[in-house]
C-alpha cells in the first residue's frame, strides 16, 4: 500500500520545496536511505517562524513508519544518546533545524526500506500553527543534507 | 550546510583551551567529577581484544602498530550519530586523498548481536572503502571499549533496543600512542589538522 505513496522518481531537489502554515515555513525536508526496513529511518527539516509568537513542533506522523517520533541526540560525558523530544521550540523570528547530530525525527517501524530518490509525506504538528504535510526527499545514507543553493533562498 | 553545534564555544575560556589542547573536547572538562575522569585511552600496544573485521578476518591491537589509527564506536542500527560520523570520516579521508591510505580506520560495533561481519560489510559499502568494521563476541567488544576508556550500554526502546555509546573519534600515532579525540560536536574544521598530526 505504501508503494502508492512513495514516488520512485522524485523531481530533483525535492527537499528544497518550501511549505507554509501560518507564520511558519518548512523546508529542507530530507531523510537518509536505509538498508532494509528493520533499521529506523531518520527525518530532518528546517522550520522558520516569521511571526511574533513562539511556537513549537510537538509531533510528526507519516505513513512511512509505524512509530515516528521526535528525538534529540545529546552527548553527555562523550556518550551519545537519543532521548525523546516532547516539544521542539520554534521561537518567534527564529529558525530551528532538525539536522544530523541534534534534533531529528526517528522513524521506527518503517513500512518499507527507504531508497535514495524516493519521497514520502510527513505531517508536522505545531502547538499553535497546527498541521502541515511536507514531502521528504530520501538522500543517500552518506548524505549530510540537501543542496539547495539554486533554490533562490 | 553543516549545522553541528560547536560545543567548544560553550566552554569557559581556560577550561576550553585546556580541553582543546588535550584534544578531548568537553568530555574531559565536564567529566572531572566522575569516576575514571582524566583516564586517557591506553596506547594501542597495551590494549587487548580479539575481533573480526567485516571481511571475516581476525583483528588484534598489535595489527595496528606501525600505522596511525583512527577508531570510533557505533552500530549500524543507529540512524543519526553513526551515519553522520561515517560521512564525516569519509569526507576527511577523501580530503586527505592517498595519504589516508596509511591510516588504520576502524568502526568498532557496540551491537555485535546485530552487526555481524556481513551486516557491517553491506553497511560500510555506502562509505569510504578504507573504513574497516570490527565486531565479535560481546566480552571482546567490552575489552576493546575498556582499552579506549569508551562506554556503551543497551537501552530498551519501543519494543526494540538502541545503544548509547561514546561518540568521539579516537586518534593514535603510528607507534600506538594516544594522540587526540575528535569530539562529536567539535567544530569539524579542527578534525583535519588533528588527523594530519598523526600522519606526520
Ligand atoms: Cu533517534
Amino acid at each position: 500500500m505504501l508503494s502508492t505513496l512513495l514516488t520512485l522518481t522524485a523531481p530533483a531537489a525535492f527537499a528544497c520545496e518550501i511549505f507554509t502554515v501560518g507564520d511558519l515555513s518548512v523546508e529542507h525536508a530530507w531523510s537518509r536511505a536505509t538498508i532494509g526496513a528493520d533499521r529506523p529511518g531518520v527525518f530532518y527539516v528546517e522550520v522558520t517562524n516569521a511571526g511574533t509568537t513562539d511556537d513549537a513542533l510537538i509531533g510528526i506522523a507519516t505513513p512511512a513508519a509505524g512509530m515516528p517520533m521526535l528525538h534529540e541526540t545529546v552527548v553527555t560525558n562523550g556518550i551519545a544518546s537519543m532521548p525523546h523530544a516532547m516539544s521542539i521550540p520554534v521561537p518567534a523570528g527564529q529558525s530551528v533545524k532538525l539536522a544530523p547530530g541534534g534534533y531529528h525525527g526517528m522513524l521506527t517501524g518503517l513500512t518499507t526500506a527507504l531508497n535514495e530518490g524516493d519521497s514520502f509525506p510527513v505531517t508536522l504538528t505545531f502547538e499553535k500553527a497546527g498541521e502541515v504535510t511536507v514531502n521528504v526527499e530520501v538522500l543517500s545514507l552518506r548524505a549530510e543534507g540537501p543542496d539547495c543553493e539554486h533554490a533562490g533562498q | 550546510m553543516r549545522t553541528r553545534r560547536a560545543v567548544i564555544l560553550g566552554l569557559g575560556g581556560t577550561a576550553g583551551a585546556l580541553a582543546f589542547t588535550l584534544g578531548l573536547g568537553w568530555w574531559k572538562s565536564r567529566n572531572s567529577a566522575q569516576p575514571g575522569a582524566g583516564l586517557l585511552p591506553l596506547p594501542v600496544a597495551d590494549m587487548s581484544f580479539n575481533l573480526s573485521n567485516h571481511r571475516g578476518n581476525p583483528v588484534q591491537p598489535a595489527d595496528w602498530i606501525g600505522r596511525p589509527t583512527m577508531v570510533f564506536f557505533g552500530f549500524t542500527w543507529c540512524p543519526d550519530v553513526c551515519p553522520t560520523t561515517l560521512s564525516d570520516i569519509s569526507d576527511w579521508l577523501a580530503d586527505l586523498g592517498p595519504e589516508a591510505d596509511r591510516l588504520n580506520v576502524a568502526l568498532i560495533s557496540v551491537d555485535p548481536e546485530r552487526d555481524t561481519p556481513t551486516v557491517l560489510a553491506e553497511y560500510l559499502s555506502n562509505f569510504d572503502r578504507r573504513i574497516v568494521g570490527l565486531t565479535g563476541q560481546l566480552p571482546e567488544v567490552e575489552k576493546a571499549a575498556a582499552g579506549f576508556r569508551a562506554k556503551f550500554e543497551k537501552l530498551p526502546r519501543d519494543g526494540d533496543y538502541t545503544m548509547n555509546h561514546t561518540a568521539g573519534v579516537f586518534l593514535f600515532h603510528a607507534d600506538g600512542r594516544f594522540a587526540s579525540i575528535i569530539d562529536f560536536h567539535e567544530d569539524r574544521r579542527f578534525a583535519l589538522p588533528k588527523i594530519r598530526r598523526i600522519l606526520t
